[in-house]
């Protein structure tokens, strides 16, 4: 008495144990010197053996470099080995916060360095809030008994794997003077609107593409944290009479809240580091509108002539301050929830 | 729908035979390319016979965006790990890793007889031979001259101004309701010509950069004006920021245009996009106070000190400059020769259409006139350094992020903190 | 879904709000990658017209007895107000020479302001072929592949391994580790492109895929996921796998793995979209045509002074098929998998 799936599923255990089988077999390799080590020194320093391959990558990858860079940035001149260059000491960071008025970029000698911090703090602003607020309306929606739901949670989620390359390829070629929007536009008798002259719209369509493309992933996170609410409190809500404002109020919020904040913390860091979907759509213009801070850092270290690595690795150990304050909060934040 | 499947599977089928054969050559050479048209198809066909009469060198041919041929050349070069050739448009600033050639090509004399101003390009203060031009451009406008007759406006002649031209398209564009009168390329080097034409001198008396002064001032004020009085359009300039290149070659090239300032490179793909929708014209350069000219630039093939195979590059370099391997590049490529004798005539260019044929003869017409100035500018090796302040400044100020004033003031700042930032030691 | 109702059989203002939302969901989410494809099947001419078709259309060319190449067709007025179908031998100026083509012996003369294209269905197929035909796409597919497939293995075992010491253990340095894992999350690749350049040199890694493949591998959303994940494994599995005598190495690849599958899948899914659509990086480390992923390949024909829409859009669609297919297939393991990973 077999049917149909039962077939499909062993065709595809099969397929899975033979995949599987070089990988189990290399496993086994490993288990011989492994063990020995473990052997050696003993069980309790084991995670150290484990993370050692995650660490070296890092290590290599990530860490040098990060110094590297600091390094660069108390350097100047163009050589590009570090040993040729010029020891400057703190004077590309000088060179960035010399201005005469610190609120307006204008008076500030790496101007569009400040531009780009402005700009940055208000994109964060709006793309945070309103992509916090569309994740969380999408999750309550996908949260409720409607059919198709595993099509609808890929719907909202499809846009994540797109290269942001390819995002703003696509918004691009819809917002052009004579694409599909204004085409839209014209047929409701308004006049066209050119997106990419208008400061304003330049920033709000950054703004869009930006929670467009993420939206989904982080709508999965509070889907998830929303699932995890025991039913049992809805139960005891409904039969208390409870209206649905109170019930969202006092058990769904209060209780979603650790993911919402997590959705905002890892939402601030990558919305800080905003630079591939914009710099295709915009190009950071008009004039400087859409001009953000890692733009700036990309501007001076490569695509002037004269690419100052020092002035932009000053200018990205700035950023990378200010993203570990944000990062220190998000893990503050998650502490306090797993003790909580 | 097969056939095009199987073009496809052949042209891959012979590419991996070709890395397969190179594969097994004595000395592979890489070529470093970036397109515009059809150029890299053309050099792979000269690439292709040289290898044929020469078994033991292979040449790899490595197309690249034109992104990486600014940013990551010279990231590789400085790190040792270059091409050892490429086709180079900041010829003088990535000069410090050219190879001379002198040692190592048959005959020095020809090269200097041929390519003789050029060569200077590529080496600001040597006389060492790296190289020699892809193409030389020359700015220039190009009008659609079907909308002029459709108007019944007559097209201003030689030795017309700037602002004659602005006149007259933009009665033009007002009398055919078309929505951008005039469109300059989005470029330092396009806003130079002009501006010498008005005077500009670039240089002081010291021969050091002075970006700013009258002659300057003129130009970039008609530019500010005209984009806020609708001679020009903010959505091309104001649409990006800094030195980012916008062309304007797609809203030419669909009759939303008048008068294009752009250059001669456009000649093929003009021929192949337009082709007789509508009468694109190349025009005279406009004139200014002082002069009528363009810029002069262009794009050079180079050969990198960095070379594992200096004496295989030299027998290429040869084989490639030869006169009739040249004619044959410019003629199917519709490139103006960088080739002193061929730009006298002697290529057949490879186009019936009449008006890329009077827009070849009117920028190769063009070259005699071009300013000593312009000259010097494209040659200066830290030109890029002058056209990105002036276009990136310009642009701020025309969209309203600050007053002209303010931007003359940062275009000297730029200016000067980049070059400082070079000169350190 | 018609069966998602809140309250006892009306509709509830927010079944309807439900509805409403989840339609314009989808046609947000699709529409614009929609619009991308059917715009990529269209001629240069077409992609400029305004308002835009829908469909892609070229113009209809028709052979006339006497002509040599098919002429274009246009629907003209004529002078006495009636409409002809002409085919036009040539333009001058603004005045367009035709003929009809039942009867080719005459030439009429036409203003071009009476004319107007007669169009049919067509689909700019040369858009994707030609790009293909200039370059080796097969050669950076299979670039672009073993980039992935390599790049996504090493991620998986090194991540796995790291999550596993981070969440089965207890020791010192724990929390110091996780630290700096998290840490590393707020760098841009853009800050540190030079630096790991200079490194890569020294490695001598570079114009060879592992440039591409390695530095990317220990990504620490990857070793944060699965260690979320890991720390729901009943410790009691392990404590009873070790009183049997089992390695740690035993309990990791046995135990731990198999039961932190999905949370693996969901890393794989990220880690394949990831690699593939990377472009910054490879495009300054790889300067060997034999060596280019495909992101790099494609955009080679964005010149110094051409914008090629109709090349820009075809290419795009080429680069998002397989993130369509990957999509199509595991879109279960995404949703259900992000979900009870629970990224608690």
């Amino acid at each position: 008495m077999s049917d149909a799936s039962t077939d499909r599923m062993s065709v595809m255990d099969r397929l899975t144990a033979l995949a599987a089988w070089p990988v189990q077999a290399l496993f086994k390799v490993l288990d011989y010197p492994l063990s020995a080590i473990q052997r050696l020194i003993g069980t309790h320093r084991m995670p150290w053996i484990f993370l050692l391959p995650n660490l070296a990558f890092f290590g290599v990858f990530v860490v040098i470099p990060l110094f590297i860079n600091f390094a660069f940035s108390l350097t100047g001149g163009t050589e590009l080995f570090l040993g040729n260059r010029v020891y400057t000491g703190t004077e590309q960071y000088g060179f960035l916060l010399e201005c005469e008025t610190f609120g307006d970029p204008v008076t500030c000698r790496e101007d569009r360095f400040w531009k780009g911090i402005y700009n940055t703090a208000v994109f964060i602003f709006f793309q945070v809030s309103f992509l916090v607020l569309f994740s969380l309306i999408t999750a309550l929606i996908l949260n409720r008994k409607i059919r198709a739901r595993g099509f609808f949670r890929a719907v909202f989620f499809f846009p994540v794997l797109l290269s942001p390359v390819v995002v703003a390829l696509i918004w691009k070629w819809i917002l052009l003077r004579d694409g599909i929007l204004n085409a839209f536009l014209v047929s409701m008798g308004l006049d066209k609107i050119l997106f990419f002259v208008s400061p304003e719209w330049s920033m709000f369509w950054a703004v869009f593409v930006s929670i467009w493309a993420n939206m989904g992933f982080y709508t999965l996170i509070l889907l998830a944290g929303l699932q995890a609410i025991q039913p049992d409190l809805y139960e005891a809500a409904e039969m208390d009479g409870t209206s649905r404002e109170r019930v969202f109020w006092r058990i769904t919020l209060p209780l979603l809240w650790p993911n919402l904040l997590v959705v905002v913390v890892l939402a601030l860091i990558k919305g800080v580091q905003i630079f591939d979907e914009v710099f295709v759509l915009t190009g950071g213009g008009p004039g400087t509108a859409t001009q953000f801070i890692v733009q700036y850092i990309y501007n001076t270290g490569f695509t002037e002539q004269v690419q100052n690595f020092g002035l932009a690795s000053a200018a990205s150990v700035v950023l990378g301050v200010v993203l570990f304050v944000l990062t220190m909060t998000q893990l503050a934040a998650t502490r306090a929830r797993d003790h909580g | 729908m097969t056939f095009e499947i199987g073009k496809l599977l052949t042209a891959s089928t012979v590419a991996a035979t070709l890395m397969a054969s190179s594969a097994m050559a004595d000395t592979e050479l890489r070529m470093m390319w970036y397109n515009d048209g059809i150029e890299g198809e053309v050099m792979q066909t000269l690439l292709a016979r040289f290898e044929e009469a020469n078994p033991d060198i292979s040449v790899t041919l490595d197309v690249v965006p034109y992104k990486s041929i600014i940013e990551s050349l010279p990231i590789q070069l400085a790190a040792g790990a270059g091409p050892d050739l490429a086709r180079v448009t900041d010829l003088g600033g990535l000069s410090e890793h050219y190879l001379d050639l002198s040692p190592y090509i048959s005959d020095p004399a020809y090269w200097e007889a041929s390519f003789g101003p050029f060569l200077d390009w590529l080496a600001p203060g040597s006389d060492q031979i790296s190289g020699f031009m892809t193409q030389l451009t020359v700015t220039g406008p190009y009008v659609n001259k079907t909308l002029f007759e459709q108007a019944e406006v007559a097209m201003p002649g030689a030795g017309a101004t700037w602002d004659d031209w602005a006149t007259a398209v933009n009665e033009v564009a007002g009398k055919l309701d078309i929505p951008i009168p005039m469109a300059w390329d989005r470029s330092g080097h396009r806003v130079s010509g002009p501006a010498i034409a008005m005077g500009a001198q670039m240089f002081n008396a010291a021969g050091e950069p002075a970006l700013v002064d009258d002659g300057l001032k003129l130009m970039t004020q008609r530019l500010y004006d005209w984009h806020q009085d609708g001679t020009m359009s903010k959505e091309l300039w104001g649409s990006v920021s800094g030195s980012t290149y916008l062309g304007a070659n797609e809203d030419f090239a669909n009759a939303q245009v008048v008068m294009y300032m752009s250059g001669s490179w456009q000649i093929p793909q003009f021929a192949d996009k337009i082709g007789d929708a509508f009468d694109w014209w190349a025009v005279p350069a406009p004139c200014g106070d002082a002069a009528c000219t363009g810029m002069p630039g262009g794009a050079a093939l180079v050969a990198m000190k960095d070379t594992q195979h200096p004496e295989e590059v030299g027998k290429l370099m040869d084989f490639l400059a030869q006169e009739e391997t040249l004619a044959e590049f410019y003629g199917k490529t519709l490139f103006i020769p960088g080739h002193l004798k061929l730009a006298t005539g002697g290529v057949d260019f490879a186009t019936e259409d009449p008006r890329a044929k009077h827009a070849l003869e009117t920028f190769s017409g063009a070259v005699p006139n071009i300013s000593p100035i312009a000259f010097d500018l494209q040659g200066y090796k830290n030109n890029r350094v002058l056209f990105n302040a002036l276009i990136s400044r310009l642009n701020e100020a025309i969209v309203g992020e600050m007053t002209l004033e303010q931007a003359y003031a940062r275009m000297e700042d730029d200016v000067a903190k980049q070059l400082a930032e070079k000169e350190r030691e | 879904m018609l069966t998602a109702r809140r309250g006892q059989g009306a509709l509830h203002w927010s079944d309807v709000f439900t509805y409403v939302y989840l339609l314009f969901g989808v046609l947000l989410m699709f529409g614009p990658v929609i619009w991308l494809v059917m715009s990529s099947f269209k001629t240069p001419a077409g992609l400029v017209e305004f308002p835009p078709t829908f469909l892609p259309l070229g113009q209809v060319e028709v052979p006339v007895e006497g002509y040599d190449e098919p002429l274009l067709l246009f629907d003209v007025t004529m002078e006495d107000g009636t409409t002809r179908q002409l085919a036009q031998v040539r333009r001058i100026g603004i005045i367009s020479q035709m003929v009809d083509p039942a009867n080719p012996g005459d030439t009429i003369k036409v203003p071009i302001d009476q004319r107007t294209k007669v169009r049919e269905f067509r689909m700019a197929v040369e858009n994707y072929v030609d790009p293909l035909e200039r370059f080796n796409f097969v050669q950076y597919l299979q670039n672009s592949v073993v980039v992935t497939v390599a790049a996504t293995l090493v991620t998986l075992l090194i991540n796995s391994m790291a999550a596993y010491g981070l969440s089965i253990y207890e020791f010192r340095g724990r929390n110091a580790i996780m630290l700096f894992v998290i840490g590393t999350l707020m760098i841009p690749i853009t800050v540190i492109l030079v630096p790991v350049y200079l490194v890569v040199t020294q490695l001598g890694m570079i114009n060879s895929l592992w440039a591409v493949i390695l530095p990317g591998a220990a990504t620490p959303t990857g070793v944060f996921l699965l260690r979320q994940y890991m720390l729901t494994i009943p410790k009691d599995l392990i404590e009873a796998a070790r009183m049997d005598n089992a390695s740690e190495w035993a309990i990791y690849s046995k135990v731990v793995l198999p039961l932190a599958m999905p949370a693996i899948a969901v890393l794989a899914i990220f880690s394949i979209m990831w690699r593939w659509n990377e472009f910054l990086w490879p495009l300054i480390v790889l300067n060997r045509s034999e060596v280019y992923t495909l992101q790099v390949g494609l955009n080679a024909f964005q010149g110094e002074l051409d914008v090629q829409w109709h090349y820009i859009l075809a290419m795009t669609v080429v680069t998002l098929i397989p993130v369509v297919v990957v999509f199509a297939f595991l879109q279960k393991f995404i949703t259900t998998g992000i979900a009870s990973s629970g990224m608690k």
